[in-house]
This record gives C-alpha cells, sequence and structure tokens, in this order.
C-alpha cells in the first residue's frame, strides 16, 4: 500500500491515472494540489412505460401507433403518441399510423453521448406523416449523410427482435 | 407539411386580444421595485480541480460583497441557489450545501434548477423574493462542475433532459437536435429565400445549408473574438470563418467551434429593494421586466401555429409559416414579449443598448435574434451579415458595417466564456451589471467590451431546445 497516489501537473494525466490505479494528486499552477479520486456509481430502473406502454408493443408487432383526441371537434393527430391531446386535454384513442412519411428535417452525428458513441455516425430524423399534426423522431439508416434531404420519402422497419425500445423501429429512403 | 390543428385558431385570437388590452404590469402592480447592488463570477475553466462547487460559489460570493463595504452577511435574508444537474457532482441536495459553506444558515433558500436555463430562473427567482415582500436583500447564486465526468458522459447527463422513452434512446444527443432545428430553419428561410430559384431541390439545400453554416460561423467569430477582451471567459480566441467550419464536425452541420463546451464555473447576484440600494451603492441597477416562456420537452409535439407578434410584425408577414414547428424558439418569443411588455418596450434595437443572450449554439443565437424581435422571422442570417449584432471598433475580418447598433453578446457568451449551467444566466447578469455600472474596465481590466453609455440590457437563458426560455431587462439605476 503506497501512501500518496502519483502527482501530476495535467488535468489529462490525472484522468489516465484514474483509470489506471483509481487515485492520482493534481498539482495545479499555484502548486495547489488536490486528491482526485475514481468514483463509480451506476443503476439499473425498473422503468415502467405506463400510458405509452401500447406504443413500445406496437413496435414488437411492427405496428406504428399514434394517437388521436377522441373530441371529435378537435381530433389532432399525433404521430408521437400522447395518452391525452396537448390542444384541448381530452383523452386521445390509438390509432395506427402509415409506415412511410416524408424527412421533414435530419442530421448526421459524429458525437453522441458516451452511450451511443460506438454507433456514430448515424442520422436522426424528425418524419410527418400524412394525416398527422405532429411529427416523430426517429434513427434514419441506409442512407449518408449526402442522400439526406427535406422532404425525401422514408419508411419504416421493424426489428423482429424487439428490445422494447424506441429503437425497435427506424427509417430507411423508400424504395 | 403536417395539418395545423383547427382548434388553435379561438384561443390564439382570445389570446392576443388580451395582450392587447394588457398594459403594462409595473405601474398596475403592487410589485416593489427591485435592484441589483453586485455580482461576482469565477473565471469558467474546463475544469477547477482545486475547487469543487461550494468553495466556488464562495469565491464568486466573496468578490460580490467586498465591491459593497456596507454588505455584511446579515444584511442578506435569504437567498435562491440553482444549479442544473445531481448527476455532475454526484452530491444530491448540493444547494444546502453551498448555503452553509457560505454560512447563510438558517435564513430561507431554495434551489432552482430549469435546464439550460436554470442560472436565468435563479436571476428570477431572486428578483421575485425582493419584488414580492419576502426579502428585502436576496442572494442569487448558481454553479455547476462539469468536470467531474468525461465529456461524452456529460453529453449524456444532458441528453437525459430530453424524453427519455421516445427521445433519448436514439442517440441522446443536444447538438443533434439543435442540428435538426437549424437544417429545418435553413430550409425555411434560406432554401425558401436566397435559394428559392433554384428547381434541383436537393442542390438547392445544400446550397442553402452551406449559406447558413458561413453566417452561423461569422457568430462563432464574434464571439469568441470579443470574448479576447474578457478575462473570465473559457475560450478566447481569434478565428477566421474557415477555421470555424473546418473545426470538427459534431452534427451536421454544426461544428465544434459553433457549440459551446463544458465548464466550472459559479456567479452569485444581489437584488434588493430600493431603499437598501440606496444605501448599499451610488451606481444600482434596476430589473425593470421579466419574462418566461415554455415548450413542449419533445421537438416532434411541437405545434405549427401562428406567430405571435411583436409590435413592430404584422400577421401578414407570416401568413405562410407554420410557427414554431422545429425552427424556432416559441418560449423565447413568449418570454421576450412578456418582458417588454412589463418594461414598456416596443422597439428592442432602440430601447435596449445590448443583450446577452443563451448561445449554446450558434445556430440558435441567430434563432434568438428573431424571437427576441431584433428582425422578423427569417431575416436572422441578413441581420447577422449587416453586422448589427457585433461590437463597434473591433476588427472581426469582415465587414461589419452596422456593428454596434443592437450588440448581442459583447462578453462572448456561452461559445466563448463556457456553459457551467446553473451559473451561465447569473453571469449574463453580473456581466450586464457590470455593462450598465460602466464597470467592465475595472472588473475585466480592459475598456474594450465597455459599450459606452449603456443604459439598458436584456439578459436570456435558455433550456433544452427551447422547452424553457427566460428574458430579464436590466436598467441604470443612477
Amino acid at each position: 500500500m503506497r501512501a500518496r497516489p502519483p502527482t501530476y501537473g495535467k488535468f489529462r494525466d490525472v484522468q489516465a491515472e484514474l483509470d489506471k490505479s483509481g487515485a492520482a494528486i493534481f498539482r495545479d499552477a499555484d502548486g495547489v494540489e488536490s486528491l482526485v479520486i475514481r468514483y463509480p456509481y451506476s443503476i439499473s430502473y425498473i422503468h415502467s412505460y405506463a400510458e405509452d406502454s401500447p406504443f413500445f408493443l406496437g413496435l414488437a408487432e411492427g405496428k406504428l401507433r399514434g394517437s388521436k383526441c377522441r373530441r371529435p371537434k378537435c381530433g389532432f393527430v399525433f404521430a408521437t403518441p400522447r395518452s391525452h391531446c396537448m390542444v384541448c386535454g381530452a383523452p386521445t384513442e390509438w390509432i395506427d399510423l402509415p409506415t412511410s412519411g416524408r424527412v421533414h428535417s435530419w442530421t448526421t452525428c459524429h458525437f453522441g453521448s458516451e452511450a451511443f458513441l460506438k454507433e456514430t455516425p448515424y442520422n436522426l430524423a424528425m418524419v410527418e406523416f400524412d394525416g398527422a399534426g405532429s411529427l416523430m423522431l426517429v434513427r434514419l439508416k441506409d442512407a449518408v449523410e449526402s442522400d439526406l434531404y427535406v422532404g425525401m420519402p422514408v419508411e419504416a422497419r421493424f426489428d423482429p427482435n424487439p428490445k422494447y425500445l424506441v429503437t425497435d423501429v427506424w427509417f430507411v429512403p423508400k424504395a | 407539411m403536417p395539418a395545423r390543428p383547427k382548434a388553435r385558431a379561438k384561443p390564439r385570437a382570445a389570446a392576443k386580444a388580451a395582450s392587447k388590452e394588457r398594459p403594462a404590469l409595473t405601474p398596475t402592480t403592487k410589485a416593489r421595485k427591485v435592484f441589483m447592488v453586485t455580482g461576482g463570477v469565477t473565471k469558467f475553466a474546463k475544469a477547477h480541480p482545486a475547487m469543487d462547487f461550494r468553495l466556488m460559489v464562495k469565491r464568486a460570493y466573496d468578490y460580490a460583497v467586498k465591491e459593497i463595504p456596507g454588505l455584511t452577511k446579515d444584511r442578506i435574508d435569504g437567498t435562491r441557489i440553482s444549479y442544473f444537474s445531481d448527476h455532475f457532482s454526484r452530491q444530491l441536495k448540493a444547494a444546502s450545501m453551498v448555503q452553509d459553506y457560505l454560512g447563510m444558515n438558517p435564513k430561507g433558500s431554495v434551489r432552482i434548477e430549469w435546464g439550460g436555463a436554470t442560472g436565468g430562473e435563479c436571476f428570477q427567482a431572486a428578483y421575485e423574493a425582493v419584488a414580492s415582500g419576502r426579502m428585502d436583500v436576496c442572494l442569487g447564486a448558481g454553479y455547476e462542475t462539469m468536470s467531474r465526468v468525461a465529456t461524452w458522459k456529460g453529453n449524456e447527463f444532458i441528453a437525459l433532459a430530453s424524453d427519455t422513452n421516445f427521445d433519448f434512446p436514439l442517440g441522446g444527443f443536444y447538438t443533434g437536435y439543435y442540428a435538426l432545428m437549424v437544417v429545418r430553419h435553413i430550409y425555411e428561410y434560406l432554401r425558401k429565400g436566397k435559394f428559392a430559384h433554384i428547381k434541383d431541390e436537393r442542390e438547392a439545400q445544400r446550397l442553402a445549408i452551406a449559406e447558413g453554416s458561413r453566417i452561423m460561423s461569422l457568430v462563432s467569430v464574434k464571439n469568441h473574438l470579443n470574448a479576447l477582451h474578457n478575462p473570465y471567459a473559457q475560450y478566447p480566441k481569434r478565428l477566421t470563418v474557415d477555421d470555424v467550419l473546418k473545426s470538427e464536425m459534431i452534427s451536421y452541420p454544426l461544428t465544434r467551434e459553433q457549440i459551446c463546451t463544458m465548464s466550472d464555473g459559479a456567479a452569485v447576484v444581489v437584488l434588493c429593494t430600493e431603499e437598501r440600494a440606496k444605501e448599499f451603492t451610488d451606481r444600482p441597477v434596476r430589473v425593470i421586466g421579466v419574462g418566461t416562456g415554455t415548450d413542449t420537452m419533445r421537438l416532434a409535439d411541437r405545434p405549427f401555429g401562428k406567430v405571435p407578434l411583436m409590435p413592430k410584425e404584422r400577421a401578414s408577414d407570416y401568413d405562410e409559416l407554420p410557427y414554431p414547428g422545429i425552427h424556432s424558439f416559441r418560449a423565447g418569443r413568449a418570454a421576450g414579449l412578456e418582458a417588454y411588455r412589463m418594461a414598456g418596450i416596443r422597439d428592442p434595437n432602440h430601447e435596449l443598448d445590448f443583450i446577452e443572450l443563451h448561445d449554446a449554439y450558434a445556430s440558435s443565437e441567430i434563432q434568438t435574434y428573431e424571437d427576441l424581435g431584433l428582425c422578423k422571422y427569417g431575416e436572422g442570417y441578413g441581420f447577422t451579415e449587416k453586422g448589427d449584432p457585433f461590437l463597434k471598433g473591433i476588427d472581426y475580418g469582415f465587414p461589419t458595417p452596422r456593428a454596434g447598433e443592437i450588440p448581442v453578446n459583447p462578453s462572448g457568451g456561452l461559445i466563448a466564456c463556457g456553459h457551467p449551467v446553473g451559473a451561465t444566466g447569473l453571469m449574463q447578469g453580473v456581466f450586464a451589471f457590470w455593462q450598465l455600472q460602466g464597470t467592465i474596465a475595472k472588473h475585466f481590466g480592459d475598456p474594450a467590451l465597455q459599450i459606452k453609455d449603456a443604459r439598458r440590457g436584456a439578459i436570456h437563458s435558455h433550456a433544452g431546445t427551447g422547452s424553457a426560455v427566460t428574458v430579464s431587462i436590466l436598467e441604470r439605476g443612477f
């Protein structure tokens, strides 16, 4: 057991040391020393989709479900489902969305959160559907940055081995 | 194009009528006048390993109170303390530890959190504590220590401030969300504007994105260059448009130099009544307007309705514009309208001398020019090119013929100063306060960023994809 962990003047070197041994001392330009340790933290949540559950169960069956306001005078159609209408507050009912739509906007992510870094680059797209008043955010696959444009026709693909995540559906350029 | 919901028309018309009838708030309400008398900021940095969040706030607090000999701890009635995420420091209820470290117990306090707008909300919470009569003197303090996790883990924490059922699992990345917004903004206003004559749709969109990217880069050059004169800034530097465009692509079309970074930092403000302000300083600054707005958490749910109009706009300006869609920040427009109404401002370009706004992305600075009515929706790119938001007397390396008309982010903004979330909106308050006091040279050790005779300025704080925005308006009170 050593009494003091190694000392570094560059914070980058401190971080590298933490990955190796779990502790380091950072000495700044004024000579102030700070003890820095590695402090792991992880947790698994018991995440209920609750009122959104039918959407995720639908993906597993190869269905894309939106929701529609039950109040006839409103009847707003949400492409990303909500169980109550954002416009008038009435309950909504589940509907099947078309499985094809158009790109409303897009980007290619060359970086991402730590959890998704290994998947970069990936495309995100907002998709608009005929008959729906709101949009849906999706992954757009089988296309590279230079293929993408606003208005591009796209269609849904479903994961035959569902993970019960929103990534069980993705879109590809329409054949 | 998604259909406009029919049900929107009536409530909007009613709201519009109501806003016409509603007089300026100040004279008709019982709110007390609120003044800012001092503030302090730590230098924003990638990491402050030798200071935890308590010590950072203490340093900013000590700087603020040493400005006013009469402002001892016993004169402060209570505090409002802000930080964005418990994840970053792995310490819940950290605001209690700030209160504790400052020796403020048992005075009243509450923690403020509202995403990226956390600091702006804290400023307004301190305002409300004084305006309501609950406190005569309130300390607003905020911080963030984002260096305690790796950058891409930090991006993950920030992205957890998006819907974890529908948005986060797709890639959970805020730069990606803002890229989606600016691609549509460019489509609405450059593809359908300057490039409307080009028949090949894909070619037209490529050209429009290239043009939008070039103009966003002007904003990045401006903010980094302004910050050369701000010793508190994290990334002051002289860049060219080419440097910005060729920096690493993060999420197309946004490049690294068009995006703010993770930071450690703290900032504090002291707000008080008129009576106390007169006692503490001969250079107080009055808060004459506050406004907030909100929008849906998911971009996918943003409506396609009508634009709430600024005084100089007409409904006919926007006949063809589905609003806000994902191209504009409705919350920013709502916050601006409320704050302007309270302050009695009808023409912000001429009635404000500067704005410190939330440029987490160069794109969102341009989008915000439009939200705040500095120009009409669709004019943001031209407004940038003409130079209105640039400072006079600084050579940016390209023509800025109208520089000084309404300087935006004279401090360098988030892009160059950094963005320790819970401190950012308060930092804007401190920089605006020093501008209005005319003490920039004293605090920055450099007079270059002092706007001559600045009498009135606005600060603007913004949360994830525009889900919440605050605007506060400050005026010289001496």
